[in-house]
């Protein structure tokens, strides 16, 4: 591959490349993201790749891989354009059908397509499901569309034509004007504006600077990021030579973590590709620019997500946080002024580009503008990647996107922000995602992980959990946050056990306001957000948990007990057989009974027990009713039983 | 360097640009509390006791003294009640590790600090990283380091040094706060040490 000296050499290579493809022509994209591979996608392609050959479609029929398309909880996906068939839970087995049906005789597989959950209608288009809908696709529309591992790809659908324009048309201020313009704000947690940011550094009088990926993505449950870096790593990268040439830097990172090998493979790869197409490295696009870019692998330490440690990382040194009172955007990299920006924020960069600063602040929010992706995971209906323009309700987030709660439950909170984001509860749902909104409901943005809690969910547990993974996550350097964290866990597990004391409340707010007031970094202020949002919307479970020893979501293992119901029991024998403490007694028409002292509460006989006699209730905060007399327990046929 | 004009608890006094305001206080004799601190080390702003109230543009903030540079103007409250309730809650943190240290029980006697408020993790070290940072960037030996991360970390002497340099080096030991550091040196001694050479010492 000769390289591409100017934009019009771009574009003529562009048409090439187009002139080579038939718009018409079927196309079966395959998700190939980390998610679908896990349930066979893998499999899928080959089977796809074989059957083609097999029907002697190779010439007429396109098969590739592609990025995420975010609905993760329906994988492997399968879309089939020009028609955008959207198949889902594809496996090998049902590829033979589907080349057979669809690609020969166009017709439909009934039975792949999704079915909405509450009116029972079927979507044959991708855009027709529910699911995606409701959202807007600006950052993660392009995942379906491109196989990751091909820059043709990108070029055909308009990559690297915001690079052209800004190198062409554009002067490096002209492009920080239109990202301040814009108002994009970080989508990795803070959500500092990015305009404002890059200016910092771009004055800064330092003649060398850092551009920088922030790609350590460490929220539990979160994916966005990782979506973007397998499916479309060309369009971040892009947003990175923008960035740079804005400010003048002419050397970047990749600080990605380890934990993402797939994500690592595409953006090296994104890297040498564009490096031989000239979109990298010396006189981009004959502009008299100069970039390079390094990738580095985080080694898997949560707080390398914070700005000044991901830096000393970047520089080799134990990933500890420094203090920030002067910004790392004047100061950061081996001292030097350094933009960090999350993955998503630079993925928004070409389309800001394009598409201009107005049509972005269209979107929105009065402060958040543009599009947010959000991982909605926990009790939903539909687990997945959503992208909703910013100042969408959580509620239709939850339902209209996500498909509500399964199973009949119901609704409790939804916690956002990533582990030190915050709960919000039912009666907040019409709350707007935006950054100052979450933040004033006492939550966060974050990152956009969001966890649907249901009814069955504690929320002190939750409180426990989060500020277990901040504990085990904390480096250790500042007192408020290494010891802090480690006694509000202590205490909460001790909450959920029943060893709650009444002065812990107070006790646990005091830690909070040091742990905020007093930490060295980002991660330390807002450890004590599950805790402290927990507190606003639910006190009435921790007074539970400590006054009555009582869990109110009959979750908390140590204040649960089982207990079988003499008068629905039926002596079927199932949940003696099951019962791994051999806790049940009972036998052949025999009512069953469960030894509390021999219970560990693990749940078995509470799942087992048929739902047709439900004679397993578990209950908390109340004494376990005692055991019914021997001659009782005998059924025999003239017993006066609730049968059916 | 340029002169600032700055104010600490009442008292107006300038300062040179690039200062902390730990280190204005301590030039205008004002006390300042502080266990991670010391003048020949690079400032770490971990323990966060020296924590104090600036005043700013008519905003008020809580930094740590030991880090924040010094600006035009500002006023500095060294204790407020906001200020005392922290640093009490961290030296009663700190206590749960550490009861008997001669410094923690000066503060808690000064800010009203229950050694027993919090359950004992009596690992003895405070984590203020003096030694590790003194063998770092005053001896620069880099016998003693920390190891492990957040709740797990600990210091820990890399014994193939330490075995060379430590024995005639020893200026760590009075840095420590709890006399831990000594125990955990004579621990390395007897359990990680190189044996002895077998090999006859030449005598010069």
């Amino acid at each position: 591959m000769s390289q591409i000296n100017s934009p019009a050499e771009l574009e003529e290579f562009r048409k090439g490349i187009l002139s080579k493809r038939d718009p018409n022509k079927p196309c079966i994209s395959i998700c190939a993201g980390a998610g679908c591979i896990a349930s066979g996608a893998d499999e899928v392609i080959e089977a796809f790749k074989a059957q083609i050959e097999k029907e002697g479609l190779t010439a007429k029929v396109d098969t590739k891989g592609t990025g995420c398309p975010g609905f993760c909880e329906r994988g492997p996906v399968v879309v089939i354009y020009p028609e955008e068939i959207c198949y889902l839970e594809v496996t090998a087995e049902d590829v033979p059908e589907i080349v057979l049906q669809t690609i020969k005789e166009n017709k439909v597989v009934d039975r792949l397509l999704f079915v909405d959950p509450v009116t029972g209608e079927k979507a044959i288009h991708e855009s027709d499901i529910s699911f995606y809908k409701n959202q807007e696709r600006n950052v993660l529309c392009n995942n379906i569309k491109i196989d990751s591992k091909s820059i043709d790809d990108y070029l055909a659908i308009g990559g690297y034509s915001a690079l052209a324009k800004a190198l062409s048309q554009m002067t490096d201020l002209k492009v920080l004007e239109e990202v301040k313009k814009s108002n994009l704000r970080g989508r990795g947690g803070a959500g500092f504006p990015a305009g404002r940011k890059w200016e910092g550094s771009r004055n800064a009088p330092e003649p060398i600077k850092y551009v920088i990926v922030n790609a350590d993505e460490g929220d539990p449950g979160a994916f966005m990021d990782r979506a973007l870096l397998e499916g479309n790593p060309h369009s971040i990268l892009e947003g990175l030579i923008i960035g740079a040439y804005a400010i003048g830097s002419h050397e970047g990172y990749f600080y990605v973590r380890q934990e993402y090998p797939l994500a690592v493979e595409n953006i090296n790869r994104a890297i040498k590709q564009a490096q031989e197409y000239g979109l990298l490295g010396e006189n981009i696009l004959g502009s008299g620019f100069d970039f390079k870019v390094f990738v580095h692998q985080g080694a898997g330490a949560f707080v390398c997500g914070e700005s000044t440690a991901l830096m000393a990382s970047l520089e080799g040194r134990v990933g500890e946080p420094r203090p920030k009172y002067t910004r790392s955007n004047i100061k950061g990299l081996w001292q030097r002024p350094s933009v960090l920006n999350n993955v998503e924020t630079w993925a928004n960069v070409p389309l800001i580009i394009n598409k201009g600063a107005d049509w972005f602040t269209q979107i929105g929010t009065e402060s958040s503008k543009g599009t947010k992706i959000f991982s909605l995971v926990g009790k939903i209906t539909n687990t997945g990647l959503v992208e909703v323009p910013m100042g969408m309700s959580l509620r239709d987030i939850i339902y209209k996107i996500g498909g509500g709660i399964p199973n009949g439950k119901k609704f409790k909170a939804v916690q956002t922000g990533g582990p030190s984001g915050g709960c919000i509860p039912q009666d907040q749902l019409g709350l707007q995602v935006g950054f100052d909104e979450l933040t004033k409901a006492g939550s966060m943005m974050g990152s956009g992980g969001m966890i649907v809690l249901d009814e069955d969910t504690c929320m002190v547990d939750v409180a426990r959990y989060f500020i277990n993974f901040l504990t085990e996550e904390s480096c250790g350097k500042c007192v408020p946050c290494r010891e802090g964290l480690r006694q509000m866990h202590r205490i909460l597990t001790n909450i959920t056990k029943g060893k709650g004391k009444e002065s812990d409340i107070e006790l646990l707010e005091e830690l909070s306001e040091t742990a905020v007031e007093a930490s060295l970094c980002a991660l330390g202020k807002s450890a004590p957000n599950p805790f402290l949002s927990t507190l606003r919307y639910f006190r009435d479970e921790y007074e539970a948990h400590i006054k009555e020893k009582r869990c109110p979501a009959l979750s908390c293992k140590d204040l649960i007990s089982y207990y079988i119901d003499p008068d629905k029991c039926t002596a079927c024998m199932i949940c003696a057989r099951k019962c791994p403490a051999d806790a049940i007694d009972g036998g052949k028409k025999k009512i069953h009974i469960i030894d509390q002292e021999k219970c560990t509460n693990c749940g078995t006989c509470f799942e087992v027990c048929p739902s047709k006699f439900n004679a397993v209730t578990k209950i908390s905060g109340e004494t376990v009713p005692s055991p019914i007399s021997e001659e009782k327990r005998i059924i025999t046929k003239k017993s006066p039983r609730k049968s059916k | 360097m340029s002169e600032i004009q700055i104010e600490i608890d009442g008292k107006e006094l300038k300062a040179t640009e690039g200062m902390t305001v730990l280190e204005a206080a301590q030039c205008a004799g004002i006390y300042i509390p502080t266990l991670c601190h010391h003048e020949k080390l690079e400032p770490f702003g971990g323990c966060r006791v020296c924590i104090v109230e600036v005043e700013a543009n008519g905003w008020t903030k809580l930094v740590v003294s030991c880090v924040y540079p010094v600006e035009e103007n500002i006023v500095v409250r060294t204790r407020s009640e906001k200020v005392d309730r922290i640093r009490k809650t961290i030296i009663e943190l700190l206590m749960a590790h550490a009861p008997d240290s001669p410094q923690l029980q000066d503060l808690a006697q000064e800010y009203g600090a229950d050694k027993d408020r919090f359950e004992k993790d009596a690992s003895f070290c405070i984590h203020c990283g003096l030694c590790v940072r003194y063998c770092a960037e005053v001896v620069k030996k880099n016998a003693i380091g920390f190891v492990d991360r957040g709740i797990n970390k600990e210091i820990s002497f890399i014994p193939e040094i330490a075995a060379k340099e430590c024995n005639d080096c020893k200026e760590c030991f009075p840095l420590c706060p709890t006399s831990y550091l000594q125990a955990a040196f004579v621990l390395t001694e007897a359990l990680a040490f190189p044996p002895p050479s077998s090999e006859p010492v030449s005598e010069e």
